[in-house]
């Protein structure tokens, strides 16, 4: 900092005048220099004003997805309701009521009497549609629960869920609101009483899309994105690398080359709604792959993420010494030896950055997805990439335009686990690059 | 290693895209079409799927009524969609598209009707408004004096005094939403009609003959003011709800199932005197309603396993009756008589008549 005043004469400073009017120019130039430094600050922390809202809002609203509202009860499963043959066979047992048994547990534990039709009826809307499929699967896990009665833990209906979470306005008109003040009292019982409660919800994580928030998760879109990354890496990888090498070390200068690298430029900034119009018509119409399948979403991401892995693997590339080359073909190695014996494994932290930052970048897209049939209601898991499936930006993109009150906490807590697979990708991609990255 | 690594995962790739190509035989019902409908269609799926356990639930894709006949209409085959949803009757000149393209034999199911609805928020007074209200608030041109003129009232209270002194702003469906349509049939048409607004568009509007005449007339009628009074909403009614809570002094037009879902923030608005409910809508008594439609491709039915199944279980009495689960989510059922004969006409498989082309 006393470089600056280091030019000054002593003739100049010794005239008190003079040292004056220096000082003041000096002490000018340490303000500019301050007020600098406190635009990029500012700059910063409003960046992260921002990411703070945005995370707080996100978490604010979505932690409580991963919790869910669920009656104990103890079920009865007698003998009487499985038909006559004991052991009751396979049939009888995909075929009994299990509503039938889940809502006389649901009646004994409120009290309510099933005599009473109104009653009944406005008491069995609180348990979930899905209950008699958990009875279902309990029972077919273990027949040999039948003729006892057994306590499980049942889904609570989406609505019992948002009262739960605090997320219901009682002081609304009853004729106004979801549940009544009746529904309201059993409930209130039910939940002091410990046989409401809510527990960590595995759900979200493993039930595929439903109309109903309570059995809403994000199974099939998680697994539909893990294909469809899984495909881009396959497919733009060998691919983008190839090229870009090719281009880095081979190709000759000229017109046709440039007008490639112009072109490689150009489409890493195309909308990736064109690369969905491109993959309806080459991918499905074309090629005949099936529509809505992890496959076809697959090879559409895999052609928008090409450009950017083209681009990042050719600064890697260019970015290794020319000794290092020289050296390897001084000692005899081929052109291709030394590519493939040096300046490749040298490059990988900078391609394993493009490929992740392009995998991530391809993990949120939905827009070509639209075209190629993925924004669905897929409820069966895929069990291979050419089975249909959706996406988690899908997902999240469905739920929030569902008119159920359910969904906006899901749509949050959906936010979340995208946000969580991002981080992990990012993570990874630093962990890579400070394990193989090299100085010189 | 580097090199071997790039070959096999490539050979991997190029295996895998031929092996696509070899499209295997489908063995799930593909649907597609109106978002209106979507909400519907996934729950008769969900419980397909839980019902018949040895066939896959059906794919429910969403993008618009006209978006899914016109994917609809591309063709027969196993790479085609099977079904397509509407919140309209099918076009004649989409009919047409559809008999080029080899889809000669199409099925129309009808399978409920859905209510438009107007709404604010709790905190307002009751609303009771006419189409006429809403026209003379929304319209370009309002009659005046027995002339027409550029609309420019301010609130609602210009409009009828015994609405609220709100400025005039009103969340209406964009023009890609099939909603749209009845809106502009249903609430601006009828206003116009009854202001009288349509016999001085008539006088006014241009065209070689009468009908091309009337034409223009209904079109200007249908006309919104852009000063920002009614604005267009292309997202989904989550949108509109949005965007009334935070201007709480806005009038949104709902689906009557997005408002009973919602019916804790938000406040119905009477039209013509008459509440919308399930009941009103069912009896026509209640104007702004419309009727809800599937389309079904005949040449697909036997060949893609489940899509009989589902046509038949989306009209079982299970699915539609009162007490069913699509009435439970919103839906305005068929009257019995109605709903018989749709389950009929799935039985005949009766299809509509190819238009002319």
């Amino acid at each position: 900092m006393t470089v600056e005043t280091a030019p000054m004469t002593t003739d100049l400073q010794s005239s008190p005048r003079m040292r004056h009017a220096t000082q003041a120019l000096i002490k000018k130039r340490y303000a500019a220099e301050r007020r600098f430094r406190a635009y990029g600050v500012a700059a910063i922390l409003f960046g992260l004003a921002f990411l703070v809202a945005l995370f707080s809002t996100i978490v604010a609203r979505g932690y409580t997805a991963f919790l869910q509202s669920a009656f104990t009860l103890d079920v009865n499963l007698d003998q009487g309701a499985f038909g006559s043959s004991t052991p009751p066979s396979q049939s009888d047992i995909i075929m009994a009521d299990y509503t039938k048994l889940a809502n006389r547990a649901l009646f004994q534990a409120l009290g309510v009497d099933p005599a009473n039709k109104a009653d009944a009826k406005a008491a069995a809307s609180l348990l979930s549609a899905n209950a008699d499929v958990q009875i279902r699967k309990a029972v077919e896990a273990d027949p040999s629960l039948i003729g006892k009665s057994i306590p499980l833990t049942l889904l609570a209906h989406g609505n019992v869920d948002t009262l739960m979470k605090g997320h219901f306005d009682r002081t609304v008109p009853e004729n106004r609101r979801q549940l009544s003040d009746k529904q309201l009292g059993w409930l209130d019982k039910a939940a002091a009483s410990g046989v409401l409660a809510k527990h960590f919800n595995t759900g979200i994580f493993t039930y595929g899309a439903s109309s109903k928030p309570e059995t809403a998760g994000v199974g099939v879109a998680f697994i539909g994105s893990l294909y469809m990354m899984l495909i881009v890496l396959l497919v733009s990888v060998p691919l983008g690398v190839a090229a870009a090498v090719y281009l880095e070390e081979f190709a000759p200068k000229n017109l046709l080359t440039d007008t490639i690298e112009v072109n490689i430029n150009n489409l890493a900034a195309v909308p990736s709604i064109v690369f969905g119009l491109l993959g309806l018509a080459i991918f499905i119409n074309f090629m005949g792959v099936p529509r809505s399948a992890a496959l076809v979403g697959g090879l559409v991401l895999a052609l928008m993420t090409l450009p950017t892995i083209i681009i990042a693997t050719r600064a890697a590339v260019a970015a290794v010494p020319p000794s290092i080359r020289e050296a390897a073909l001084g000692v005899g190695a081929s052109k291709m030896q030394s590519i493939t014996h040096h300046v490749i494994p040298l490059a990988v932290p900078g391609i394993l950055t493009g490929t992740i930052i392009g995998l991530a970048k391809a993990l949120g897209e939905t827009a070509p997805l639209l075209m190629i049939g993925m924004v669905a209601f897929v409820v069966d898991f895929p069990k291979t990439p050419f089975d249909s499936a959706t996406a988690l930006p899908v997902q999240i993109y469905m739920w929030a335009t569902a008119a159920e009150r359910g969904f906006v906490e899901r749509t949050a807590g959906a936010t979340l686990i995208l946000l969580a697979f991002l981080v992990c990708m990012n993570v990874t991609a630093v962990l890579l690059r400070r394990r193989y990255e090299r100085r010189w | 290693m580097n090199s071997k690594f790039i070959a096999y995962t490539t050979a991997t790739a190029v295996g895998m895209a031929a092996f696509a190509c070899a499209a295997m035989a489908r063995d799930q019902v593909k649907v597609a079409g109106s978002s209106t409908v979507l909400p519907y269609a996934n729950i008769v799926a969900e419980q397909f799927g839980k019902t018949f356990s040895n066939l896959k639930t059906p794919i429910i894709e969403s993008g618009g009524s006209g978006a899914g006949i016109k994917q609809f209409c591309a063709g027969v085959g196993e790479d085609k969609i099977d079904v397509a949803n509407s919140s309209r009757k099918i076009k004649d000149t989409e009919i047409a598209d559809c008999a080029k393209a080899g889809v000669t034999d199409i099925v129309e199911v009808k399978f409920g009707y859905d209510g438009i609805v107007f709404a604010v928020d709790t905190g307002a007074s009751e609303w009771k408004v006419e189409p006429k209200d809403i026209y003379l608030a929304l319209a370009a041109e309002v009659p005046k004096d027995g002339a027409l003129v550029a609309n420019t009232a301010k609130t609602w209270k210009d409009v009828n005094s015994d609405l609220p002194d709100w400025p005039i702003v009103a969340f209406i469906p964009g023009e890609k939403h099939g909603t749209r349509e009845v809106f502009e049939e249903k609430v601006l048409h009828a206003g116009c009609k009854a202001t009288g607004g349509d016999k001085l568009q008539l006088a006014k509007a241009e065209g070689k003959d009468d009908a091309e005449k009337k034409k223009a007339a209904d079109k200007a009628c249908n006309k919104v003011r852009k000063d920002g009074a009614a604005v267009d909403i292309d997202g989904d009614y989550t949108e509109t709800l949005a965007r009334i809570e935070s201007n709480k002094q806005g009038v949104g037009v709902f689906g009557l199932s997005f408002y009973e879902n919602n019916k804790d923030k938000l406040k119905v608005a009477t039209i013509s005197g008459v509440e919308p409910s399930l009941e009103t809508v069912a009896s026509g008594k209640y104007p702004v309603s419309r009727p809800l439609y599937f389309y079904v491709k005949k040449a697909h039915l036997g060949v893609i396993p489940g899509l009989k199944e589902y046509v038949e279980f989306f009209t079982s009495d299970k699915i539609l009756s009162a007490d069913g689960p699509l009435v439970e989510y919103g839906l305005v059922p068929l009257p019995d008589a109605e709903r018989a004969e749709v389950q009929e006409l799935v039985k005949s498989g009766k299809t509509l008549a190819t238009a002319a082309k």
